[in-house]
């Protein structure tokens, strides 16, 4: 028996490898390790540099960095980020009064400070809440000014990125305690409340963000009463407001579920009524739970506010169309595009990898079995 | 706190009688009933009452007025002295077209690309992978807008179209393609077609009960293509081989003839199916990642192929984990065929939008919009549920 039983791997010692040998096994096993791998991978290496060498030549050598318009890019054939170095203000800030721009830039380097906070400190949850209301309510002040002899700027120039990110934020704040109401509506035993929270929920998710912003800023004016009027902006917001609230709750009720039976029982045992037990016991863990997929759903909700160049406010798109009307660039659509799809991806990339780090820590964190 | 704690475990808060939990979530629900009502009361009244001045007349019907405008994508005919009811009824059609065409397209491909993801192959993998995180981050409406330009100013003119296939010609107009002209052997062919779809099904019965009493297998697959094919390539052959194709051809800067998809339909077509689809690879991966790896390696251990593995034991497992996700991808694949307002394509959505500028009355072509979304998105979930379930019968 213990013949037998010899220690079997120290028979296999690794022998030392340069690193050409070390590659040419790695590329054995990740990419030629059947016949239909290696054509597979013959097939896509061709592509892809079928693909990349235009792609480099059209972006970097033929590209055109600085000229009074596009007839110098029309001529060497590349890219023409001329036209993004002439309008970066514009596309970035649209109309709003050019000597006052460094309040828009704060705006967008408050919440791109505040993304990198959130997502490299830890920090606990009210210090977090604090910190992104304290941004939100900066920015808008800084977006209207009328104070320390910073000029009145009206919600019609509040165009480009920072209108993006604001709308993101502002509407998934204000979103998120009507979130939580519904969540919980969602899940009460009053069969009125549970159908009202119900009827808001699956009225909003079954229908297309785009149908609710026509509702927000056509509708709406019709609802208030004669002489009140509202900017399209707000009502724009509103919709966004509605329409995320309705998807939060959804991501909240997720995390509502997994809390197991024997935490409510715990605090009905203690005594608590319903609304401490809700706020000292189940929100606090339920929301913790449900962080990456609240993150996700602002992530989506960032990328859905660009719809709203759809109902005429101009937005980071709405900015890139409005300069391609310029007769100097007529011809940058794909340069335009590319700026727009780079700030979008650049921000939806790190926060869904923030999302999926945390989603990770937090399955690692929780002890016990899995519960529905 | 005593009194509190006494309270909620007696039921009555200090002996009160709104402290019993009955009358208390009695009061709520009545409370919160009651400002519901309230809201929409006042909504409806401030309504009726700008709408009286703006003499404006509440009601449907507008919708048999005469529409006045034109609709560049039509499955039934529609010209501008038709209705209002019809024109809503156009661009219906056309949303639910798009959103049918695209959750095929969706499916096959999604799927395609979340087997491709967990490939062997490290070169497959890391393409995928960026497939999936690019079209992920960046807006559906961007994507869209971008691939309109594609088709309509990268594209070449009709006079230089690219002939991807014979007589199938791509140019800033649209895909031209061939139809064949009606003959009325086609319709013996789809008789022949179904009669073999019908044998493949029996076929496929017999196949499956005789492995399950001998062991022995049978080539369904094969069998099942040839008596499917054949019958409708026999009755074509008999019936002298009538192949006549109205052809597009190039008629001053357009083309006449055959059938045309217009950069609109095509646009929202490829964008919502290249969007959906690494959604659904997502779903697809995570999926056949929640089988466990034991699954696999027995798989292997009866002597079963790769393909084979995936095939019969791996997906008829992971689908039960993909199917409700699934669902939530069609219903936004199904919703997000609204941004075809942003280029131009006249879905529902654009028409709907139309009317509502024309004859401003948006409370009720939103009331229609809504409630027919509402009704997409019912019948889609239903449909998907009950195929949820038929699925989970198949459990032990």
């Amino acid at each position: 028996m213990t013949d037998i039983t010899h220690d079997v791997s120290s028979d296999f010692v690794e022998p030392r490898r340069g690193l050409v040998e070390k590659a040419s096994e790695w590329a054995r096993t990740n990419l030629f390790n059947s016949v239909l791998n290696s054509l597979l991978t013959l097939v896509i290496a061709y592509g892809l540099v079928r693909l990349a060498i235009p792609l480099f030549n059209w972006a970097i050598v033929d590209a055109t960095f600085s000229a009074p318009n596009d007839t110098v890019c029309k001529a060497k054939g590349g890219a023409c980020w001329a036209f993004i170095a002439d309008w970066a203000n514009f596309l970035l800030f649209g109309r709003f009064p050019a000597p006052e721009r460094w309040r828009p830039a704060l705006v967008i380097a408050i919440f791109v400070a505040l993304m990198l906070v959130s997502s490299r400190a830890r920090l606990s949850g009210k210090a977090l809440l604090g910190m992104w209301a304290a941004g939100v309510a900066v920015s808008i002040a800084l977006m209207f000014g009328g104070f320390l002899g910073m000029e009145y700027v009206e919600t019609d120039l509040w165009n480009g990125i920072p209108l993006n990110l604001l709308l993101t934020i502002g509407g998934c704040g204000v979103a998120f305690p009507v979130a939580i109401l519904a969540a919980l509506g969602r899940r009460s035993r009053m069969p009125a409340i549970r159908w009202i929270s119900i009827g808001y929920i699956e009225l909003i998710r079954g229908v297309p963000l785009i149908t609710v912003l026509f509702m927000a800023t056509v509708m709406v004016p019709l609802f208030l009463p004669s002489g009140v009027t509202i900017a399209k902006l707000w009502r724009a917001e509103v919709a966004f407001t509605l329409f995320f609230g309705a998807y939060l709750a959804e991501a909240i009720r997720g995390g509502l579920q997994v809390i197991p039976r024997g935490q409510y029982e715990a605090a009905d045992a203690l005594g608590l009524g319903y609304w401490r037990k809700t706020w000292l016991v189940i929100l606090p863990q339920a929301l913790t739970i449900s962080i990456p997929s609240l993150v996700n759903t602002s992530i989506s909700a960032f990328k859905d506010t660009v719809l709203i160049t759809v109902v005429g406010i101009f937005d980071v798109l709405g900015d890139v169309n409005n300069a391609m009307n310029a007769p100097e660039w007529r011809s940058a659509y794909w340069e335009g595009y590319s700026f727009v799809a780079l700030i979008f991806f650049a921000v939806c990339f790190y926060m869904s990898r923030y999302s999926q780090r945390l989603e990770r820590s937090l399955s690692r964190a929780r002890p016990g079995p899995r519960r529905n | 706190m005593t009194a509190d704690v006494h309270g909620s475990m007696s039921g009555s808060a200090g002996g009160r009688w709104w402290g019993h939990p009955r009358a208390r979530s009695l009061i709520y629900q009545i409370g919160a009933v009651a400002l519901v009502t309230v809201i929409i009361a006042y909504f409806a009244h401030n309504a009726a009452v700008n709408m009286a001045r703006q003499g404006i007349a509440a009601g449907f019907g507008f919708l048999s007025r005469e529409a006045g405008f034109e609709i560049s994508t039509t499955l039934i005919s529609y010209t501008p002295a038709d209705t209002y009811g019809r024109a809503l009824l156009v661009g219906l059609l056309n949303t639910l077209v798009v959103a049918a065409i695209g959750c095929v397209l969706t499916t096959i491909f999604g799927v395609l690309l979340g087997i491709a993801r967990l490939s062997s192959n490290w070169l497959l993998r890391q393409v995928t992978l960026w497939y999936v995180e690019i079209f992920r981050n960046t807006p559906l409406l961007l994507q869209l807008v971008v691939w309109w330009d594609l088709l309509r100013i990268s594209a070449p003119g009709p006079r230089q179209a690219l002939q991807i296939l014979p007589n199938v010609f791509v140019s800033n107009r649209g895909l031209a393609y061939p139809v064949p002209v009606g003959n009325e052997i086609y319709i013996w062919m789809l008789v022949a077609a179904l009669i073999g779809v019908s044998l493949t099904i029996l076929m496929a019965r017999w196949a499956k009960r005789r492995q399950e009493r001998t062991g022995e297998q049978f080539h369904t697959i094969l069998a099942g293509c040839a008596l499917i094919l054949l019958p409708p390539l026999a009755v074509f052959l008999a019936g002298g081989a009538p192949l006549e194709l109205d052809k597009p051809a190039l008629a001053g800067f357009n083309f006449k003839g055959g059938a045309i998809i217009g950069p609109e339909f095509a646009a929202l077509l490829f964008g919502l199916v290249a969007n959906t689809s690494a959604f659904v690879a997502e779903i697809v991966r995570s999926g056949i990642q929640a089988v466990s790896w034991g699954q696999t390696e027995a798989a292997g251990a009866l002597g079963l192929r790769r393909g084979q593995a995936l095939r019969l034991v791996i997906l008829p497992q992971a689908i039960r984990v993909i199917i409700p996700p699934m669902t939530s991808e069609y219903l936004s694949l199904t919703k997000n065929s609204s941004l075809a307002v942003g280029i131009g394509f006249a879905d529902f959505v654009s028409v709907a939008n139309t009317e509502m500028n024309q004859t401003g009355q948006a409370i009720e072509v939103i009331a229609i919009l809504m409630a027919v979304y509402l009704t997409i998105s019912l019948a889609i979930s239903a449909s998907m549920n009950f195929y949820n379930r038929f699925m989970a019968l198949v459990e032990r």
